[in-house]
């Protein structure tokens, strides 16, 4: 335990001194508040047109869902830039380590690399919780003047912390592969996006691999949660994916004791 | 301390390591001496457990580097050739991330940390960052990632590579004074330092062992035999053979002109032949000018282990 807090601890502190936590907390945040904000205003202009469109022609207002019209879709694209943004926040986790040779200092002392692999992902992971529930201020505007359905946001917030552990031990993985920090983001793009796009495939394939192809696709996983559901089965597959990913990091850190 | 026994590394077809055995007595300092690429490195990586040997067995402490990797890690203090240093940490901080997973407990922790900047020197940098610092003393704060948690064996992987002539003195010294408490083995292609610092020397080349002693015994054990150097006036031919023909020499070779030739003469190990050759020269009415014994350095002797397979 003393020993994942260490690593822990330095690898929160190693996002902090240097801009990378801010650069990126500060682009994503940029990018979702204009999103959010088109989307808004979008929902606002639709508001308008049907509520001059029923004085013209009488009757009532139709009843619009916030939640359908603005929570969901602003879900849907912080997805896509997450994919864009969490293989920066792995890339250096072992790369950086592999390249400067002080993975020799963590690989020669009294640490497993269970310890090591996940005091970087929980460090990493809580970055990534950290901005995403910054976005929540967004709701908040929402409250102020509507009245969204609190439930699905929080389902939805859930759904993006699992979602983040999977991306993070992909991001993890590709970076324990090289030592060159560009190819470990180039690959985890590679990874996440197919796993991202996968179930495309879906339609043209046989009746099984149909089945297995959205199965393992991302988004589908996703959807249940912004929807306001929450399945075992999706948390299942998060998590086994996590996990996976992270025994295969073990393994490819490991495997320099077996080659003999 | 360290008992090696047969240790041998490849990479593929390519074998780095081959055949290597030696032992460390507790509190003694060996000198790790090879030409680059010898396989210092590899060997040091071997007994650290950053690299799994491809044959035979070493023990650090007692304890086997395969099978029982965590023990030896705990008592081990490693400086790789490339000081693993986070670059965007401060001095301090640093040090007690190292202090941290090395076990070093909490309550001891800042103790520790202050003795070893005071020992390497770096106590008056511990608030900088270390990519801020200078060559010399990122050096010192691998050395000091090294003795933070006070281990048993240390293994030092050219320590004092890149540094000036002063910082080479004091990183010695600080060496020197670890001697007794700690077991070190330090690996270097610099001769002098070898003399200066170690009890005892390993020459390694072409991944095995080329020799193994005390300084004083390596130079016992490669002599060939007494060497004199002698500038004599005279006739080439003549003095050569009056040489020759002195009882307990064995081979001489002659450098200059036709009249002021200097002989390298070789004579039977532990004999003198300064004496008899000196009043023969004279009673033959050559002129003696200079007749002196040559002592064999370790230099000489570091050449001599590490060309011999290339003539060979």
């Amino acid at each position: 335990m003393g020993n994942f807090l260490a690593v822990y601890s330095k690898e929160m502190r190693s996002y902090f001194v240097s801009p990378v936590a801010y650069v990126i907390a500060g682009v994503f945040l940029f990018l979702s508040g204009y999103l959010f904000r088109s989307i808004l205003m979008q929902f606002n202009l639709i508001c308008l047109q049907l509520g001059q469109r029923a004085q013209q022609m009488g009757g009532g207002m139709p009843a619009l869902n916030l939640n359908e019209m603005v929570v969901t879709q602003f879900f849907a694209v912080m997805d896509f830039i997450w994919l864009l943004i969490v293989p920066m926040l792995t890339m250096r986790l072992y790369a950086e380590e592999k390249k400067t040779g002080t993975i020799e200092l963590l690989m020669t002392s009294p640490i497993s690399s269970v310890q090591v692999l996940l005091g970087k992902f929980f460090a990493c992971f809580s970055l990534y919780a950290i901005i995403v529930s910054l976005t929540m201020v967004y709701f908040a505007i929402l409250e102020a003047y509507g009245s969204p359905d609190w439930g699905p946001i929080f389902s939805g917030y859930l759904g993006y912390l699992f979602l983040g552990a999977t991306f993070i031990s992909v991001g993890i993985l590709a970076s324990a592969l090289t030592e060159n920090q560009i190819v470990a983001v180039l690959l985890s793009f590679g990874i996440l996006l197919l796993f991202w796009l996968i179930d495309w495939s879906a339609s043209f394939a046989g009746p099984t691999a149909a089945k297995i192809l959205q199965y393992v696709s991302f988004i589908e996983h996703l959807e249940d949660f912004q929807r306001g559901v929450i399945d075992t089965r999706d948390v299942i597959f998060y998590l086994s994916f996590t996990f996976f990913c992270l025994f295969l990091t073990t393994r490819v850190i490991e495997s320099r004791r077996w080659r003999r | 301390m360290i008992e090696v026994n047969d240790l041998a590394k490849s990479y593929g077809d390519v074998v780095a390591v081959e055949g290597v055995s030696f032992a460390v007595e507790r509190g003694t300092i060996l000198g790790f001496l090879g030409p680059n690429g010898a396989g210092k490195t590899t060997t040091m990586r071997m007994l650290t457990c950053y690299l799994p040997p491809s044959g035979g067995q070493a023990k650090v402490a007692g304890f086997d580097v395969v099978e029982e990797s965590m023990e030896v890690r705990k008592r081990i203090g490693y400086l790789p050739e490339q000081p693993p240093l986070y670059l965007d940490m401060t001095v301090r901080s640093y040090l007690r991330f190292v202090a941290k997973i090395k076990g070093v407990g909490s309550a001891e922790l800042n103790g520790r940390i202050d003795d070893t900047m005071e020992k390497t020197g770096i106590a008056h940098h511990q608030n900088t960052v270390i990519s801020h610092l200078s060559k010399g003393y990122k050096q010192r704060v691998g050395l000091a990632q090294a003795l933070v948690h006070s281990p048993d064996v240390l293994i030092l992987d050219e320590p004092t590579v890149g540094l000036d002539p002063k910082q080479i003195i004091e990183i010695r010294e600080v060496i020197k004074g670890l001697a007794g408490q700690h077991t070190v083995i330090l690996s270097t292609h610099i001769l002098p330092e070898v003399s200066m610092t170690c009890e005892k020397i390993v020459i390694i080349n072409s991944g095995r062992i080329a020799g193994e002693g005390t300084p004083e015994s390596l130079v016992a054990q490669l002599k060939e035999g007494e060497v004199l150097r002698a500038a004599i006036g005279g006739p080439k031919d003549a003095v050569g053979e009056l040489i020759r023909s002195t009882e307990g020499v064995l081979d001489v070779s002659v450098e200059g002109d036709e009249q002021d030739g200097v002989y390298i003469i070789t004579s039977a190990p532990g004999t003198d032949v300064r004496d008899s050759l000196a009043r023969k020269i004279v009673d033959s009415g050559f002129a003696l000018r200079e007749l002196r014994g040559l002592d064999m350095t370790l230099e000489d002797i570091f050449l001599r282990l590490t060309t011999e397979e290339v003539n060979a």
